[in-house]
């Protein structure tokens, strides 16, 4: 096999033996950069990204969130679709009962294990509800524990608000008991279930 | 009162008066500052936004934090000793390169004397000889560290910094024996007077760079390669050989060579100055011949610090505007080209002299 040499050809000459005149091309560069950076208009492009966040499209797939019905309930009815079809098996769903009977079903466990996430939106496709979207605009989830990262239910309720919930734990609290659901759940049309 | 007087205007007290004035309030505080530009005009230069991350709370002064951040992080490091090194030269090489580059201020007289008080630590007869003997010395910061790190990289590095500094010093004089037949003398304070001198009455001064241009360039790339920046830092080599010699150093020792390196900075910017700028002269300022001492001196101290900053400057502009030359290229540059054009200056400078006086 014959062997590909690319030739470069050399500047040579007086013109480049001598260095100054490609020395003050580079100068006159590089000192418009400084001069311009220096007063006025920055070609910096940097964000600085703690303080100044860059903007992110409306179909950036963040954190997921839980839709509600108009009426505030989450409009989940718990049908599996989503933990089925996650690639990584990070959704865990428990269904419940609901007391309004054209609702059926509704989550009484949704989990989102969001450090198994590969952030895919398969699920925000497979749902049939509508009820499961990854538009929150959360970027970035960054904790210090691994428990931090199991998101539940009411979390995902899109009245999230991270700094109240920075270190969530699913206490028995957050689960409506069989006993006081028929108070604490409204059905499908907005009027307390009794 | 009377008695500190007395006290102060002893020689020696008064020499080192000024030397903690011109180390620790000039050439210290701006080599230091220095750090910091560099990292934040190299930052302009490519559109980038530079250090501003430490902070006390919201405040972050644009970086300027950094420099406190950076002495207590070096501070509090580790100091390192790699295994088999050669300890007591491991530990005293940083400093050899600090008191070198402190000791050209030595020299460097920052104003016009008033009366007997001159504002120059010393003003030798020797001169500018006493420069070139002193950094001969910072060679052997480079050199120890290479060879008492017990590193390979710090070895290339010392042996290419020794190679480099001791072929450039040999042009460094000859670039400034012409200075030295324009003015007629080695003396400092003679040169600087000497460009307070004008050509057609008074229209143009006779600063170094005038009488000496190809002088000038070839002093000043001497000096740059004697400081081991860009393009001629081939003995730090990054790209092939790491850090090169002070590779295996951390903390204040790392610190140490790196101080010495801003303060080599600032001492070249202000041995331009002195040398080729006029020093201290602030030019056609004779002609206002009322002006009142205290009013000059000021002046003085301004232009000088004006033209020692823009040389400064001048430096990290160049170190980040050109690349490095490959050590060779380095070597052929010095003794092929750099040595027989100081030679011709030399012959030509004589020559200009002898014929037209
Ligand atoms: S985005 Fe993908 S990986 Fe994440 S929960 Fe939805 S289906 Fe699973
Ligand atoms: S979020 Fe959608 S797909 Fe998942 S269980 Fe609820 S209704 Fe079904």
């Amino acid at each position: 096999m014959e062997l590909k040499v690319k030739q470069v050809n050399r500047l040579d000459g007086a013109r480049e033996a001598l260095y100054l005149p490609a020395l003050f091309v580079g100068f006159r560069l590089t000192i418009k950069h400084f001069w311009r950076n220096l007063f006025g208009s920055r070609d910096v492009v940097t964000i600085n990204y703690p303080e100044e966040k860059r903007h992110i499209s409306a179909r950036w797939r963040g954190r997921h969130r839980l839709t509600r019905r108009e009426n505030g309930f989450l409009s989940c009815v718990a049908c599996y679709m989503c933990e089925t079809v996650c690639p990584s098996k990070c959704i865990h769903i428990q269904a419940g009962e609901h007391p309004d009977l054209s609702v059926e079903k509704y989550p009484v466990v949704f989990n989102i294990d969001e450090l198994r996430c590969v952030f895919c939106g398969l699920c925000v496709e497979a749902c049939p509800k509508d009820a499961i979207r990854m538009d929150t605009g959360v970027i970035s989830m960054a904790y210090t524990s691994r428990q931090t990262f199991d998101f539940t239910r009411d979390l995902l309720k899109d009245n999230y608000d991270p700094k109240a919930h920075s270190n969530p734990k699913y206490g028995d609290s957050d689960l409506p008991s069989p006993a006081n659901q028929q108070e604490a759940l409204p059905n499908s049309q907005g009027v307390p279930a009794s | 009162m009377e008695i500190i007087l007395e006290i102060i205007m002893i020689p020696a007290v008064l020499a080192i008066i000024k030397i903690m004035v011109v180390i620790l309030m000039f050439a210290m505080p701006l080599g230091t500052v220095l750090t910091l530009m560099e990292r934040k005009w190299s930052a302009m230069i490519q559109d980038r936004v530079g250090p501003n991350r430490a902070n006390i709370g919201k405040f972050t002064g644009h970086g300027a934090l950094h420099l406190a951040a950076d002495g207590l992080k070096s501070i509090f490091k580790e100091d390192t000793m790699p295994k088999g090194a050669d300890g007591f030269l491991y530990l005293i090489a940083p400093f050899f390169g600090l008191i070198a580059g402190v000791a050209t201020f030595a020299i460097i007289p920052l104003a016009g004397p008033i009366g007997d008080f001159t504002f120059q630590v010393t003003d030798i007869e020797p001169g500018l000889l006493f420069i070139f003997a002193i950094t001969s010395l910072s060679v052997y910061g480079a050199v120890l560290a290479g060879t008492s790190s017990n590193s390979k990289f710090a070895l290339l590095g010392g042996t290419r910094a020794a190679a480099q500094m001791i072929s450039y010093e040999v042009f460094m004089g000859l670039a400034l024996m012409g200075v030295f037949m324009v003015y007629g003398t080695t003396r400092v304070s003679g040169i600087v007077d000497g460009q307070n001198d004008y050509w057609f009455g008074n229209l143009i001064p006779m600063w170094g760079v005038l009488t000496q241009p190809l002088g000038f360039v070839l002093f000043f790339t001497a000096l740059v390669a004697e400081t081991k920046r860009a393009p001629f830092d081939a003995p730090e080599g990054e790209s092939e050989i790491v850090a090169g010699y002070f590779l295996e150093y951390s903390g204040m020792r790392w610190s140490a060579f790196m101080l010495a390196e801003y303060v080599a900075l600032v001492g070249v910017a202000s041995l331009i100055t002195t040398l080729f700028f006029g020093g201290y002269h602030v030019p056609w300022l004779h002609l206002w011949e009322s002006a009142p001492q205290w009013l000059v001196t000021i002046l003085q101290v301004i232009k000088f610090s004006i033209f020692t900053l823009f040389f400064c400057w001048f430096q990290i502009q160049l170190r980040w505007t050109v690349p490095k030359f490959r050590f060779d290229q380095t070597m052929a540059l010095g003794w092929k080209k750099l040595l027989p054009l100081s030679l011709a200056n030399v012959f030509v400078t004589a020559f200009v002299i002898l014929a037209f006086g």
